[in-house]
């Protein structure tokens, strides 16, 4: 019997494989019922790579111009031991920090090995009170995502105050007037919410971690900082949740031959070799579930889209619901034409033929 | 998303072309709307980088910031952008409107997508405030500009308002796709749908544009890969030619700019107009100018607020203002449905899908009855109206006919007969001052007609109180307006 390790990389072939992040977990979360997805990223798959060389190349990337403010951003509030966050924590959100303590988790004496930074991070965090500092820089967690360990390197500040630690993420989108854009924010308390379970993980989960998490953005047309308090509690449950939804990845390993591979067959620069087609019929071995909000977090979405076209939940949800859950377009619109419904479908044949007659009434073309 | 909308979308995904969901256009369309295509630099809030604007389809104006952060080029651009928009806008404000009339037509204003008005609103925020005097000094039609763009990005909260429109909103809200609500946000294949380029389905025209090469992003953020690999070389070059003090170099390089700058906006631009024109072959609905009269009039509100030198929109809403608006909001959503559903057969049959609203014919008429119960003698003539559809408003229940809207319909009774419903209607209002009805104001025998519970009632206007009198649980009435200090103003503009 293999192990699981040595499947998924079997799966992964001879290539790096990617760590989660924040942003990979909550995207995972968006969608639970996809085994394509969950293994890929259980196996460390570059699924831009991937996509990329299937001929369905990702829709998104980052412009440097964005990355760059971001960096400086955040190098900004992390300047001088953090000297302008713990300003802003004490005057915006009117914490009593007395004693600043600044610890770089970065690294464990120029060493930069996972478990080893794991295990700093986990010593630090313990040390009894008068020990474990209130600032921790770049602290490595450890989370379970499909009974598998994932490290999280979040760029953020572990924050500890009255015996409680606060998550801080920093994001370069601007807070004006205190208002932000509603999608990023969601998306930052998605991520912070993720790093809120990891620590509590780490802390041995007995309420260490305050569920109201700290958000830092430009203010304004500025560079200067400001903070907003963010409950993440809805956030956790939605986590938690859709986490356990996620099949654990042995059983989903069971459903597929022994040699199932997206090994991408790289030369010695990189390049891939294996070809597309072979490729493209591994992919479609595994599952997917595809739905149009994939096209904002999945790497893979335009392969999936393409292999969802015809259904009525590649038109989003809502259509599809709205159709009383008819599988593919053409059953629906047999429906609406008269076709003679199953037994479970009656109903919402009824209401098909009855639209499709509206629209002929009143359009006077047939449908 | 409704029935009927979902059926229009599976039409389209197997025929490979949009499909009309309105007979009619529910937007007023100007003869000669102002088009804004605006391109932002990604990872700031609001650095404008390039615009394409003007009236004209042939000939817009190219506004471009060679250092997007470089807080003069910034408020130069906004200069710039005011020479356009705000003479655009002086346009309208002759000649001056009678006393209680409101102006008789007022500038419209079109971009791209909700992102576009979210910039609209951004880049007001961010110069209404300036100051036109001392060591931050701008041009004095910057902030003019900001309150225009504040005022019209306000107004377009309200989805009866048609003084700035999102092009993809309204197009989708008249075509459906063979394509996701999420892929529609996408300009140039929700257009690829409705008008494929020749010999083309309109599904293969969207997936073509989709390839950012060929059909850049409508904005106003740009692609990340443009950024990346053309953009980035092109600020570079003007940078070291400032460095170096090289002229003939800088202005080769804002030139080069400048030019790919324009191919992300130019294609935009060709897109917007073609909405227009696919709208303007839709007819008006009927309701379309009143609700435009309600546009006339805030436009005249805020010529008149300008000229009075009242103080610019504040940062936040204080409570009242809060209250009312809210108020204000839900009443417009309230009115623009009903209104739609008059104005459209296909938005109606929505509500005859849910049972809110009935067709049929009128069967049976008694157009003389006269009600004698009480001290007065009143016209009350009742029809029957047979139908095949689902009935859901009881006895009792107050109904009215699109076509018949000055005419209340009570009902009276409704039987199930087999497959048909008998509905009898009691009718009042709308028949002439006598007993007997005027010719034609009660339906004849063998009419089709269609009724619904929907109605725009009067409502009266909620109550508020006035700002000084914000009661102490909302915070108490908010501070006055106070223009920015110096030191704000600054650290404003640092980015």
């Amino acid at each position: 019997m293999d192990s699981v390790e040595s499947r998924l990389a079997r799966v992964r072939g001879r290539t790096m494989p990617r760590r989660y992040d924040a942003r990979t977990i909550s995207a995972l979360t968006a969608n639970p019922g996809c085994a394509r997805r969950a293994l890929m990223d259980a196996a460390g798959i570059d699924k831009q790579k991937l996509a990329a060389h299937t001929g369905y190349p990702a829709p998104f990337g980052q412009s440097e111009f964005a990355i760059t403010r971001g960096n400086a951003f955040e190098a900004q509030i992390k300047d001088n031991g953090a000297a302008q966050l713990l300003t802003l924590l004490r005057e915006v959100l009117a914490l009593d920090v007395t004693e600043a303590h600044y610890t770089d988790l970065n690294e464990v004496g120029g060493n930069a090995d996972n478990e080893l930074r794991h295990v700093y991070t986990k010593q630090r965090l313990t040390a009894p009170p008068g020990h474990r500092g209130t600032m921790f820089d770049h602290p490595l967690l450890r989370f379970t995502v499909a009974g598998r360990h994932a490290y999280l390197e979040p760029d953020l500040i572990a924050f500890q105050h009255r015996g409680q630690f606060h998550v801080i993420e920093i994001k370069s989108f601007a807070i004006v007037d205190g208002q932000a854009d509603p999608a990023k924010v969601a998306a930052a308390a998605m991520q912070s919410a993720v790093y809120v379970l990891a620590l509590s993980d780490l802390l041995g989960g007995n309420g260490q971690v305050h569920h109201e998490t700290i958000l830092v953005c430009p203010r304004d047309f500025s560079n200067e900082p400001t903070a907003a308090k963010i409950d993440v509690r809805r956030q956790l449950t939605v986590i938690r949740r859709q986490l356990s939804r996620i099949a654990h990845i042995e059983q989903l390993l069971d459903e597929y031959p022994d040699d199932l591979t997206f090994d991408l067959d790289p030369d010695e620069h990189q390049r891939p070799r294996r070809p597309a087609e072979e490729l493209a019929s591994a992919i479609r071995q595994v599952g997917a579930s595809y739905d149009p909000q994939c096209l904002s977090t999945c790497e893979l979405c335009y392969l999936c889209r393409d292999e969802a076209q015809g259904t009525t939940g590649a038109l989003g949800k809502a259509v599809r619901a709205d159709l009383g859950g008819i599988e593919y377009t053409r059953q629906a619109l047999d429906l609406a034409r008269g076709a003679v419904p199953t037994a479970d479908r009656e109903e919402a044949a009824v209401m098909l033929l009855q639209a499709a007659q509206l629209r002929e009434q009143i359009l006077g073309e047939t449908v | 998303m409704s029935l009927l909308t979902a059926l229009a979308r599976a039409l389209a995904a197997e025929t490979g072309r949009a499909q009309p969901i309105r007979t009619v256009r529910h937007v007023h369309l100007s003869d000669r709307p102002l088009v804004f295509v605006p391109l932002r630099l990604a990872g700031e809030a609001c650095a404008p980088l390039a615009a394409l604007v003007g009236d004209d389809p042939g000939n817009p104006v190219m506004l471009t910031v060679h250092e997007p952060r470089d807080r003069t080029q910034r408020f130069d651009f906004a200069a710039a952008l005011a020479a356009v928009i705000v003479s655009y806008v002086d346009g309208y404000t002759m000649p001056e409107p009678a006393l209680g009339t409101p102006y008789s037509d007022a500038p419209q204003l079109l971009v791209p997508n909700p992102q576009a008005i979210g910039f609209a609103r951004l880049l007001g925020r961010s110069t209404r405030f300036r100051r036109t005097e001392g060591e931050f000094a701008v041009k004095e039609s910057v902030p003019l500009l900001g309150r225009w763009l504040s005022f019209y990005s306000e107004r377009s909260e309200s989805p009866a308002s048609a003084l700035l429109v999102s092009m993809t909103a309204v197009l989708a809200d008249h075509w459906a796709t063979g394509q996701s609500a999420a892929e529609d946000a996408n300009l140039a294949a929700l257009l690829a749908w409705i008008a494929p380029a020749p010999g083309m389905t309109g599904a293969a025209s969207a997936r073509a544009a989709e390839d950012p090469i060929r059909f850049p992003p409508a904005g106003p953020t740009t692609d990340p890969s443009f950024d990346n690999e053309v953009l980035r070389t092109r600020v570079n070059a003007i940078r070291v030619a400032k460095a170096t003090g090289d002229g003939e170099a800088l202005l080769r390089a804002r030139a080069a700019t400048e030019a790919a700058l324009r191919t992300q906006l130019e294609p935009t631009w060709e897109l917007m107009w073609l909405g227009v024109d696919l709208l303007r072959g839709l007819s008006e609905g009927a309701h379309v100018a009143d609700r435009w009269k309600s546009d006339r009039w805030a436009f005249t509100g805020h010529v008149a607020r300008l000229r009075e030198g009242g103080a610019p929109q504040p940062r936040r809403d204080g409570a009242v203002a809060s209250a009312a608006k809210l108020a204000r909001l839900e009443r417009d959503q309230q009115r623009l449905d009903v209104q739609r559903a008059y104005d459209d057969p296909l938005v109606m049959a929505e509500y005859r899908l849910a049972g809110e609203a009935f067709a049929g014919a009128v069967a049976d008429a008694w157009p003389d009855r006269v009600d004698t119960s009480g001290k007065r003698a009143k016209l009350r003539p009742w029809i029957v109206l047979e139908t095949a559809e689902r009935v859901m408003a009881a006895p009792g229940a107050t109904v009215t006919c699109p076509d018949r809207p000055g005419q209340d319909a009570e009902i009276i009774d409704v039987t199930v007969a087999g497959r048909a419903t008998r509905v009898t209607l009691q009718l009042s209002g709308g028949m002439g001052r006598s007993l007997v009805a005027l010719p034609g104001s009660v339906p004849a025998v063998g009419e089709e007609l269609t009724y619904t519970a929907l109605r725009d009632g009067f409502e009266p206007v909620p109550r508020f109180p006035d700002r000084e009198q914000t009661p102490w649980t909302h915070g108490g009435p908010p501070p006055e307006y106070v223009p920015a200090v110096d030191g704000e103003d600054a650290a404003e503009d640092l980015s």
